[in-house]
């Protein structure tokens, strides 16, 4: 448990620290270190672990780092720079952040983020100026089924009421760390609500190894041919073939292959990871080994987002008791030259390191910028090794082919889909949770299992997914028809479309790389654009705009972050338009804003608020 | 995220598909047959047989770097970036089309608007890239709404001055201190709209820094960031590096070397 209640973190980050902290911050560091070893490709990792102990990373901090890596300082600072969760100031004792999606702000995560400010007396993104608290949003934590989530020093509170925001700023008033706080508070639900072949699975630890192992790893290479397993990231690549092309990718023997599991479930509205990890974590490992069996891997990461934090020390157990099972390590199973073993990487607020050639740009300790392909990650991956980057449901779901031959999961769902697919039901229903159909399940039989009815629309795979209108719920879920990552958000009557689609781009805009031009800039217009709208001042020609935007960023975005962030508004304006017409008060050319507004500043300062201070409608 | 989204070059080719050896050498760029060596991009190419693709982070001297996006051409009606994708035997590449002119239009508007560029003030005018290339696309506005971002420009270096107003995050000072100079000076720090340069100091001023106004990080930089003291303005209107010529044709390489 992170429980950052040194007292350094109460100093100021400009004041000059003291000898005896600046003895303890290199202590610190050098304790972090010895674990990594100055190994550069650690550094994101060491600056995490540092940011525990200390809550946030002084300049100091930052050039004792880059001293003892021997890397430039520049490119300690760029990393810190860009996860959300690293900070270079301190950020109080207590760092709050309110999951920010749409889902949770429909069950009132806004309202109550605004009244634990009230309570402790601060204004949101601000520090209190005892150095106590600090509040904030940030992108959703993937607690869509039982939100409103928060983030409390990196671990997870769920369900929040009013009763719990008066409980935990009490806690926080009483400044009671963080290990005494009610352990009730920090529970998850799986919430399963549906199971099929993978969720009913009651295979056993090794169950999948000894079963592939028998067969040796080109038996195994077929079955999983014949399974036709596609991708479960969205993507939908048929996974023999990446483990095919990786398995034939010139190697350096003592290197070797890399096996990763991306576990940065960051789409909003995606939780299905979350359950598997959290209840099938034996089988997201095995289904790894397994992968590194069949394209001949020495070394596994498991890439976790840094909002499942929480779920880190009992992964590692159970890493532990797969090396005490000899289903890791040396000689798995006795098999001679069969060594793989699992590092978990922790990711620290980046949604674009789900993207895979960002998130290998992440596990090397780098900024997540997604890489330029040719050449792909299965022959330049980790470290330029030959590397198979699969999903957490994808190396689950390879168990069951491994047992039950690839014909029979190719049995199950659609022609081009095989298998079953879990869904992250959240929104307007009764029953929200994990839901596992088999592919080629239609949207309206989705909706009548989670006790959804007067459903307006659906966001399927999330804000880089598509929005379905009611006229589409006959249509299938499958890669043939709508493909999904899993999300699955519910919409009923009463919501505005425009508030989502709004919330959506403002979410693509803050998680932007920065890498390339049009995502850079062209999100941050269109949200320019959309906040124009919301606040009354859209006219016709900004929809024009919009279009140009929405062009620009789908034909030349460097990564699918900036090709799907305009998806929402197309989604939107051909599905939902009068949502965004009843904004649009002006045919023709409107400013941005409103004359009196921008005075507002002007009046602060001299203090003025006369009638002479104010320019009226009729006069502007 | 998952991989739910999928970049540029999405559908994960078989290997061979991008090994171009036992092809036959020439694709199409606006109709013109245009030849290539095995593993040179569609740009290089392009530029070699005297075809210019607008760029700005793209340099001869360093790999392809993919970021400012304004080399993007179609390829058999798929928008790609002509800088980091292989040239390939066959295939039909749009460049100077209405379609592509207008993006890239858009995007150097981008450029402008995220930005503080106040062309009149700014020494680097007349032999900068990014004004040079708006030129060629007949830019008269920056037609967004400016950001106006608080950079601060960093003076504390006695021969160099820092004016991140004018950054387009090119890279280039990044790569060639890292990749040429050997002391990565540079690095960009945050992301999205709030990416920034920053310098390798604690004290964040590049008097703290090893450059040398020699280094190849300080000569390197398309617009007006990195610049030497007491030269602005030495060279006359009429006679700067863009006054007479177009970047479109200076870009090019020299002919002889074709």
């Amino acid at each position: 448990m992170p429980d950052s209640q040194t007292p350094n973190s109460q100093q100021s980050a400009l004041r000059e620290p003291t000898a005896e902290q600046r003895r303890h911050w290199r202590l610190v560091v050098e304790g972090v270190i010895a674990k990594h070893g100055a190994r550069p490709e650690q550094l994101l990792q060491i600056l995490i672990e540092i940011q525990e102990e200390l809550s946030w990373l002084p300049l100091k901090v930052v050039t004792d780092v880059a001293e003892r890596l021997s890397i430039s300082r520049a490119r300690v600072e760029g990393v810190v720079g860009f996860y959300s969760f690293l900070h270079t100031r301190p950020n109080g004792r207590f760092r709050v952040l309110f999951s920010n999606n749409i889902i949770d702000r429909m069950l009132g995560s806004q309202t109550m983020m605004d009244e634990m400010c009230r309570k402790l007396w601060l204004q949101p993104g601000k520090m209190s100026e005892d150095g106590l608290v600090s509040i904030g949003p940030t992108s959703c934590t993937g607690m869509g089924d039982q939100g409103p989530a928060l983030l409390v020093n990196g671990m997870t509170i769920t369900k929040l009421t009013h009763q719990r925001v008066n409980l935990i700023s009490e806690l926080i008033r009483k400044d009671t760390p963080l290990a005494q706080w009610p352990q009730d508070l920090f529970a998850v639900d799986d919430n399963i609500q549906r199971k099929d072949i993978l969720l009913n699975s009651a295979l056993k630890p090794g169950d999948a190894l000894r079963a592939a192992l028998a067969n040796g790893p080109d038996a195994l290479m077929e079955e999983m041919k014949k399974s036709k397993l596609r991708g479960r990231g969205g993507a939908g690549f048929t996974t023999a073939q990446k483990w095919d092309f990786c398995r034939q990718a010139p190697v350096d023997e003592a290197l070797g292959r890399v096996v990763v599991c991306n576990a940065d479930e960051g789409e909003p509205g995606t939780f299905k990871d979350r359950v598997l990890l959290t209840r099938y974590a034996d089988l997201v490992f095995e289904g790894m080994t397994l992968a590194a069996y069949a394209i001949g891997a020495k070394k596994g990461f498991l890439y976790l987002r840094g909002e499942y934090r929480y779920l880190l020390a009992p992964l590692q157990e159970v890493l532990s008791a797969r090396r005490a099972q000899g289903l890791l390590g040396a000689s798995i199973l006795s098999q001679t030259g069969f060594d793989f073993d699992i590092e978990i990487h922790m990711g620290a607020g980046a949604y674009v390191c789900g993207e895979e050639t960002a998130l290998l740009e992440s596990l090397e300790g780098k900024r997540g910028t997604p890489r330029i392909r040719p050449p792909f990650p299965v022959t330049h991956g980790y470290l330029g090794r030959p590397t198979s980057v699969n999903n957490v449901e994808t190396l689950a779901s390879a168990c069951l082919i491994a047992t039950q031959g690839g014909d029979a999961f190719a049995k199950i769902g659609t022609a081009q889909s095989s298998g079953t697919k879990l869904l992250s039901i959240s929104g307007d229903c009764a029953q929200p949770g994990i839901y596992e159909f088999p592919f080629g399940a239609t949207i309206a039989e989705v909706l009548e299992a989670c006790g959804a009815t007067d459903v307006q629309a659906v966001q399927m795979g999330g804000a880089s997914g598509v929005t379905l209108a009611p006229s589409e719920f006959s249509r299938k879920m499958a890669f043939e028809d709508v493909p999904t990552a899993g999300a699955f958000m519910i919409f009923d009557s009463g919501r505005d479309m425009f508030e989502v689609a709004s919330n959506f781009v403002h979410f693509f805009a803050h998680e932007s790389c920065g890498f390339c031009t049009p995502c850079r800039v062209g999100t941050s217009l269109l949200t320019g654009y959309l906040d124009k709208l919301s606040n009354g001042y859209g006219s016709k020609p900004d929809l024009a705009e919009i279009d140009t935007l929405n062009r620009v960023l789908k034909s030349t975005s460097h990564c699918g972050l900036g090709q799907a962030a305009a998806n929402p508004i197309l989604d939107g304006l051909k599905k939902f338009r009068p949502a965004y017409e009843k904004r649009m008060l002006h045919q023709d050319f409107e400013p941005a804003f409103n004359l009196d507004a921008a005075l507002e500043r002007a009046r602060q300062i001299t203090g003025r608020d006369d009638a002479g201070a104010h320019i009226l409608e009729e006069q502007a | 995220m998952s991989q739910s989204f999928t970049p540029i070059g999405q559908e994960m080719p078989g290997l061979d598909q991008w090994d171009v050896r036992h092809m036959s050498q020439s694709f199409t760029l606006d109709g013109a047959e245009v030849p290539f060596t095995p593993g040179q991009s569609i740009l290089e190419a392009a530029r070699n047989a005297g075809i210019y693709i607008p760029h700005l982070c793209w340099h001869p001297d360093f790999p392809a770097h993919g970021s400012c996006k304004l080399c993007v051409v179609k390829v058999n009606g798929r928008h790609v970036s002509s800088c980091a994708t292989p040239a390939a035997a066959g295939i039909e590449v749009k460049s100077n089309s209405p379609e592509i002119r207008e993006e890239r239009k858009v995007l150097l508007q981008m450029l402008f608007v995220e930005g503080n560029h106040f062309c009149p003030s700014c020494e680097k005018s007349g032999g900068c890239e990014l004004q040079a290339q708006a030129y060629d696309h007949e830019i008269m506005t920056p037609h967004y709404t400016l950001f106006y971002p608080d950079r601060p420009v960093d003076a504390s270096h006695p021969d160099l001055l820092l004016d991140f107003n004018r950054c387009i995050f090119c890279e280039l000072c990044v790569r060639a201190s890292r990749d040429v100079d050997g002391k990565s000076v540079f690095a960009l720090s945050e992301r999205g709209i709030h990416k920034h340069l920053v310098v390798s100091s604690e004290s964040g001023r590049l008097a703290d820094t090893d450059i040398d106004p020699s280094d190849k990080a300080a000569n390197i930089c398309p617009v007006g960031v990195i610049l030497h003291k007491r030269q602005g303005f030495t060279v006359p209107y009429g006679q700067r590096a863009y006054d007479e010529t177009p970047i479109s044709e200076q870009g090019l390489p020299n002919k002889e070397t074709v």
